[in-house]
C-alpha cells in the first residue's frame, strides 16, 4: 500500500513536469477556466437578484452549494483524467500496456495524469466556497469541520466513481460515453440547487442510485443548522457523504468486472 | 522444463459485420451481424529456455492473439498455456513481472520525459532493488550505447535511438522472456544491425527467451534459430530455417549474368523464374539435376560473365506456404 502510494506520486510528478514543459499553455488555460466558471456563477447570482430566493434558500446558501459540488468536481476532474479519458486508451491499445506492467490497472490510470490547468476550475470553487462561508456566519464546531471534509471527500469519490462507471463502458462500446455525461455534468448542473426543489423520482435518484445529494445537500443542511423539509435527520445528514465512498468501491468492483470481461474479447 | 507450453489453444471472436455506406450504417444500429473468426484454431507448441523463436505469419493469422495469451493480457477459449509452469491470465502481477515487451510501432516511454527518468520510474514500476537496477541498467546503456541519449526526451529521439532505448526499458527488471514485435520495423540498416546485435548477444549471455514476430526476413536470417509460422489460427510449420525450406521445397536457385542480354537461356530441368536485364534467374531439383551439371550445361551452351547458386530466398518459402493453405 505505502509502495503504490510512493507510485501514485512518482506518477503525478512525471505527469506535471510534463505539463510544465509547456508554461505559457498552462497559465492560460488555467486562468481560462477560472473564469469561464466565474462567469457562470455571475449567472446564478443574476437569478437571485431578480428572484430573491429559490426554494427557500438565499444566495449564500446556494453558493455553499455550488462551491461544494464545484470544488469536488475540480478534484476529480484535476485527478480523474486517466479514466476520462479511457475511451482514446482502448481504442489506440494503450490499455494492452496497462496491462503487461506488474501494478494495478487502477493505480496506473489514477496516475495517469495530474490535470494542472483545473487549478483554474478549483480556485474557482474553493473561493466561491469561502465566499459562501464567511457570509454566512456559520458556528464552527469540531463536528463541523470533520463534517465539511467528509463531504469534499465523499464528493471527490462519487465523482470519481462516475468516471470508473465511465470508463468500464469503454470495454463494451466507445460510441455512447455520452450518456455518462448526463449523470457527470448533469449531476453537478442539478447540486449546486436544494434537491427539496425537485421531483421526488428525480430527488431519490440522486439519493439512492448517483447519491449526489448525500454529499452535498444532506450535509449543506447540517453546516447550515437548517431543518429539512425533507424531514432527513442530523445522524443521516452527518453520515451522508459516507454514500460517496461506496458509490466508488461499487464502481472499482464493476470496472474489475470490466477487465475480465476485456480480457477474455480482447477489444 | 520447457520455458512456454502451449496445447491445442483456440480463441474465437465475433466480429460485428456492417454493410457498406450510411444506410449499412444506419441499419448497424438496429441489428448487427456477427461473423466468426477463429484466431487461433488448436495452437500447440513448447519453447525452452533460452531459444529464440521467429513467430511469422500474415497480418490477422493469429500470431499477437498467441502472444496476448502468453503475455496474461487475453483469455483464450480453451486450451493449456503455461509460461514458468504459472498460468499467463490466473495471475497477471506475477506473470508480467518476469516478461519484457516491445511493441516496434509504439513506445513504452514516457514522451515528455528524459530517457534516464522513464527508466527510474520504471524501476519503481517494478519493484526492482536499487543494486539489481543500477546493475542492469549500465549494462544495458553500455550494450545499447545510449549514454549521449539519456537526457533527451523521448519525442526528441529518432526511431532508431528509441527503438534501442525501448529495448533497454523492456529489459531492466531482468525478465526472463522477452516478446519482441516487428523490433526493426521503419528503422534504417545501421539501427537494424544494431538491434540485431544486441538480439543476439541478449540471447547468448543471459539466456533470455525471446519469441520475435516480423515481416522482416532478414531478421528471422540473421536471428532465429526455430521457425513457427502461422496461419489462420493454425501453425503450419515449426522447426529451423532448414527444416522450413526443406518442407517446402528442394528447389535451388542459379542466377547467371549473361555477356549478351538478348540471349534466352533453356534449359530442361530448369525453369526461368526471374528476368531482370541480363540477369537470369533458373530453378531447379537439385535431386534431378545435380549443380555441377547444371552450371556444366549452361555456361556450354552460352556467354556467361558471372553465375552463382543460391537458395530461393525465404520470402518466397513463407510466401508459398501461406499459398498452400489458401488453396
Amino acid at each position: 500500500m505505502r509502495n503504490a502510494l510512493v507510485l501514485y506520486f512518482q506518477y503525478v510528478g512525471v505527469s506535471i513536469r510534463g505539463q510544465l514543459q509547456y508554461r505559457a499553455s498552462f497559465v492560460m488555460q488555467s486562468i481560462g477556466e477560472f473564469w469561464a466558471h466565474v462567469t457562470e456563477f455571475i449567472a446564478i447570482w443574476a437569478l437571485f437578484h431578480r428572484f430573491g430566493s429559490i426554494g427557500g434558500w438565499s444566495l449564500p446558501e446556494v453558493a455553499l452549494l455550488y462551491g461544494l459540488v464545484n470544488t469536488q468536481w475540480a478534484i476529480t476532474d484535476m485527478i480523474g483524467r486517466g479514466f476520462d479519458a479511457f475511451d482514446t486508451m482502448v481504442k489506440s491499445g494503450d490499455f494492452d500496456r496497462v496491462l503487461l506492467r506488474p501494478r494495478a490497472t487502477t493505480l496506473q490510470l489514477a496516475g495517469l495524469e495530474f490535470t494542472l490547468r483545473r487549478l483554474g476550475r478549483l480556485a474557482q470553487g474553493l473561493a466561491i466556497l469561502v465566499w459562501a462561508l464567511v457570509a454566512l456566519n456559520i458556528l464552527w464546531t469540531p463536528g463541523k469541520v470533520a463534517l465539511f471534509v467528509l463531504a469534499v471527500a465523499g464528493g471527490v469519490c462519487l465523482f470519481y466513481g462516475l468516471l470508473v462507471v465511465q470508463a468500464t463502458l469503454c470495454f463494451w462500446t466507445v460510441e455512447s460515453l455520452e450518456i455518462m455525461n448526463v449523470f457527470t455534468y448533469g449531476g453537478l448542473e442539478t447540486a449546486r440547487y436544494p434537491v427539496s426543489i425537485y421531483r421526488p423520482n428525480f430527488r431519490r435518484f440522486f439519493t439512492a442510485v448517483v447519491p449526489l445529494a448525500c454529499v452535498t445537500y444532506f450535509p449543506a443542511l447540517a453546516l447550515l443548522g437548517r431543518a429539512d423539509p425533507l424531514g432527513s435527520t442530523l445522524v443521516f445528514q452527518y453520515a451522508a457523504p459516507l454514500a460517496g465512498l461506496i458509490f466508488l468501491l461499487v464502481s472499482l468492483q464493476v470496472w474489475k468486472f470490466g477487465v475480465r470481461h476485456y480480457q477474455s474479447t480482447g477489444s | 522444463m520447457p520455458h512456454i507450453v502451449v496445447e491445442n489453444l483456440a480463441k474465437t471472436f465475433q466480429v460485428a459485420e456492417r454493410d457498406p455506406g450510411v444506410w449499412g450504417a444506419i441499419r448497424g444500429l438496429a441489428k448487427r451481424r456477427y461473423r466468426t473468426v477463429h484466431a487461433l484454431d488448436g495452437v500447440s507448441f513448447s519453447i525452452e529456455p533460452g531459444e529464440l523463436v521467429g513467430y511469422i505469419g500474415p497480418n490477422g493469422a493469429g500470431k499477437s492473439t498467441t502472444v496476448k495469451v502468453l503475455a496474461g493480457i487475453l483469455v483464450p477459449d480453451s486450451g493449456r498455456c503455461e509460461v514458468q509452469g504459472r498460468v499467463p491470465w490466473k495471475d497477471r502481477i506475477a506473470h508480467v513481472a518476469d516478461i519484457g515487451v516491445v511493441f516496434g510501432q509504439r513506445t513504452q516511454l514516457w514522451w515528455d520525459l528524459p530517457v534516464i527518468e522513464s527508466f527510474d520510474l520504471l524501476r519503481d514500476i517494478y519493484r526492482v532493488s536499487k543494486s539489481d537496477y543500477t546493475r542492469a541498467r549500465d549494462e544495458l546503456i553500455a550494450m545499447l550505447d545510449i549514454e549521449p541519449i539519456l537526457d533527451v526526451p523521448v519525442r526528441q529521439l529518432s526511431l532508431g535511438q528509441r527503438m534501442r532505448c525501448d529495448l533497454a526499458a523492456s529489459l531492466l527488471h531482468s525478465p526472463s522472456l522477452l516478446y519482441l514485435d516487428e523490433p526493426t520495423i521503419g528503422l534504417d540498416a545501421v539501427s537494424k544491425l544494431a538491434v540485431r546485435e544486441f538480439i543476439t548477444r541478449l540471447n547468448r549471455t543471459r539466456q533470455v527467451t525471446v519469441i520475435l514476430t516480423t515481416h522482416d526476413m532478414d531478421d528471422i536470417e540473421a536471428l532465429c534459430t526455430r521457425v513457427m509460422v502461422i496461419n489462420e489460427g493454425k501453425i503450419l510449420s515449426d522447426g529451423t530455417l532448414a527444416d522450413l525450406r526443406a518442407g517446402v521445397t528442394k528447389e535451388r536457385w542459379l542466377i547467371v549474368d549473361l555477356v549478351n542480354g538478348e540471349d534466352t537461356v533453356t534449359d530442361s530441368a530448369a525453369n526461368v523464374v526471374r528476368r531482370d536485364g541480363a540477369r537470369v534467374t533458373l530453378a531447379f531439383d537439385p535431386e534431378r539435376v545435380p549443380t555441377p551439371e547444371l552450371i556444366r550445361r549452361v555456361t556450354a551452351n552460352h556467354a556467361i560473365r558471372d553465375l552463382f547458386v543460391e537458395n530461393p530466398p525465404i520470402e518466397e518459402i513463407i510466401a508459398r506456404i501461406y499459398r498452400e493453405t489458401k488453396s
